[in-house]
């Protein structure tokens, strides 16, 4: 334990609940002044009606979270497939044997093509192009199309974060397990992959949350999923709260993520500052 | 009585078309303290890491045991590095495992030992380096000589018939050296082969069978000890012994 001056400990719990009634204060000014200016804008009643209807939110909100359940598949479906596949390309980049030439060459180009491809654009083309082909044996549902379509583009995406966190990692570590005789398999396995994938914890986090929210674009292919849901209660009534209501569902979900992605990313950078050399 | 463990004959290795080494021989016998000085640059931790394998060498032979040829390029590699111990100057020890997992990793992986065995020879190990208590801390709450002492006995722990000591001082702080020395002094007089490049010369002279001097990527003079430090023929050893020695 580190001595403490219990005088200086009182001092600056007292400043802790200062600062934290003065954050207090603060915010719930500043959402009372901005809750007034919107409320009496001219405008207001309208789109308090349109967006924000009590009996919409109610009536459609059982409809949505039901619609959500199937970005959820999505999502648990796609991330451990990204996980793997990014991994294999990562690892595929770092090989240096001549003979791998041809899939280090691959790996490249697929990684360069789907980071220069918006996500949708993918979606799109997969989503209604591989039907179209009408080929034997290959499933034609939306679902399974614009699934993999994601696959395909985060996998390049969290691809080059691995490699970030294969390159993190000194040489000398490498040095050192082969030196003992460890195979450069086992080597990856047991030394290089646990301290990269411990670095890369964070930007891993923040990929997961977008995922999460880009499972919402395999509507353009039709199939009911939560934004859809949403459109549809949308044109019927008129009304435009069902993608509030979305958005709500969304938040819900991203927000705890977020914040412990933050929190992860705190406590590694404290324990690096506390680490020293290892 | 003694056979030879280590022969290395005209071996060269360069890096980009710069020479390191020029044709270098050493010859190594079984049970012998081998140091290696010469100046910064001159090739000591280059020819450590050909002798195990860590690098190749251009041209030349390196023969382990008088018949593991490791500059042979069909060798395999793992086998012989399993055989070959090698420390180094910067310790690299695995900082996501406790001590005990850095020591027990290559026994349980590569040679293949039970877990629990493993565990019992990493113990008496430690226990033998002073590090007895520390088995199940992680490398970076660990003093520089005791994060120095884990890497020896981690590349013990693989029972090598040679062992490569690269440095292993220079990091450290002046106060810590004498610890990690003593744990070489320790495997020497249990007869464990040894080749080390070192600046520490009063350590050279105390524990080392032979004295090689390397420059211009030869051993340019070899001796005993006493022949080295005390009458030195080449006049390159002169120049580089007053000038460590100042
Ligand atoms: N991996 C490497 N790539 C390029 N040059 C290297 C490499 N390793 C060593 N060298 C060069 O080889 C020479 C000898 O280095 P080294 O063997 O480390 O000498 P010493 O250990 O005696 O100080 C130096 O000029 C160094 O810059
Ligand atoms: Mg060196």
């Amino acid at each position: 334990m580190v001595y403490q001056d219990p005088v200086r400990l009182a001092l600056s719990r007292r400043r802790a609940r200062r600062n934290a009634w003065v954050g207090m204060g603060s915010l719930v000014g500043f959402t009372v002044v901005v809750s007034l200016l919107v409320s009496r804008s001219p405008g207001w009643p309208i789109v308090q009606e349109t967006f924000f209807s009590r009996e919409e939110f109610i009536d459609s909100f059982p409809g949505l979270l039901k619609a959500f359940m199937l970005n959820v598949k999505i999502f648990l479906i796609a991330e451990p497939l990204i996980l793997i596949f990014s991994l294999v390309i990562a690892l595929t980049r770092t090989l240096r044997s001549p003979i791998f030439l041809p899939l280090r060459v691959l790996a490249t180009l697929y990684v360069d093509i789907f980071r220069g491809v918006p996500t949708i654009l993918v979606i799109f083309l997969l989503g209604f192009g591989v039907p179209a082909l009408r080929l034997q044996g290959v499933p034609n549902s939306p679902v399974f199309w614009g699934t993999a379509a994601l696959v395909l583009s985060y996998t390049a995406y969290v691809a080059e974060v691995f490699r970030a966190g294969i390159g993190s990692v000194h040489p000398s570590q490498r040095m050192a397990a082969r030196s003992l005789g460890l195979s450069v398999l086992q080597t990856n396995r047991y030394v290089v992959l646990p301290q990269a994938i411990r670095n890369v914890i964070p930007p891993l986090l923040n990929d997961f949350i977008s995922l999460q929210k880009d499972t919402a674009l395999v509507a353009v292919l039709g199939p009911i999923e939560v934004l859809r849901q949403a459109q549809i209660d949308a044109s019927s009534t008129f009304n435009y709260t069902p993608y509030v209501g979305a958005a709500l569902i969304f938040i819900a979900l991203t927000i705890p993520m977020t914040r412990f992605a933050d929190w992860v990313q705190t406590r590694m950078a404290k324990r690096q500052r506390a680490g020293g050399i290892a | 009585m003694s056979a030879r463990l280590l022969e290395v004959s005209g071996v060269w290795k360069g890096f980009d078309d710069h020479p390191v080494l020029r044709g270098l021989d050493l010859q190594v016998d079984a049970h012998q303290a081998v140091v290696l000085i010469g100046a910064s640059g001159s090739g000591k931790s280059t020819l450590l890491r050909c002798i195990n394998g860590l690098e190749s060498v251009d041209a030349g032979r390196i023969v382990l045991d008088g018949d593991v040829e490791v500059t042979d390029p069909d060798i395999d590699l793992d086998l012989v590095r399993r055989r070959v111990g090698i420390v180094f100057q910067s310790y690299n020890l695995f900082p996501h495992m406790t001590v005990i997992d850095n020591i027990t990793l290559a026994p349980r992986k590569v040679a293949r030992v039970r877990a629990a065995q493993a565990q019992d020879e990493a113990r008496a190990l430690l226990d033998r380096f002073g590090l007895a208590g520390k088995a199940d801390e992680y490398p970076d709450r660990l003093s520089g000589g005791q994060a120095q002492r884990v890497a020896i006995v981690r590349a013990l722990a693989m029972q090598p018939e040679l062992m490569l000591f690269d440095e292993i001082t220079s990091a450290l702080d002046p106060l810590l050296v004498g610890e990690v020395l003593d744990a070489v002094r320790d495997l020497k007089s249990g007869g464990l082969t040894i080749v080390m490049a070192t600046h520490e010369m009063g350590f050279a002279r105390e524990v080392a069978d032979r004295v090689c001097f390397l420059q211009d990527g030869i051993v340019r003079e070899q001796g005993t000890p006493e022949q080295i430090f005390t009458d030195p023929q080449e006049p390159a050893t002169r120049e580089f012994l007053a000038r460590v020695f100042g």
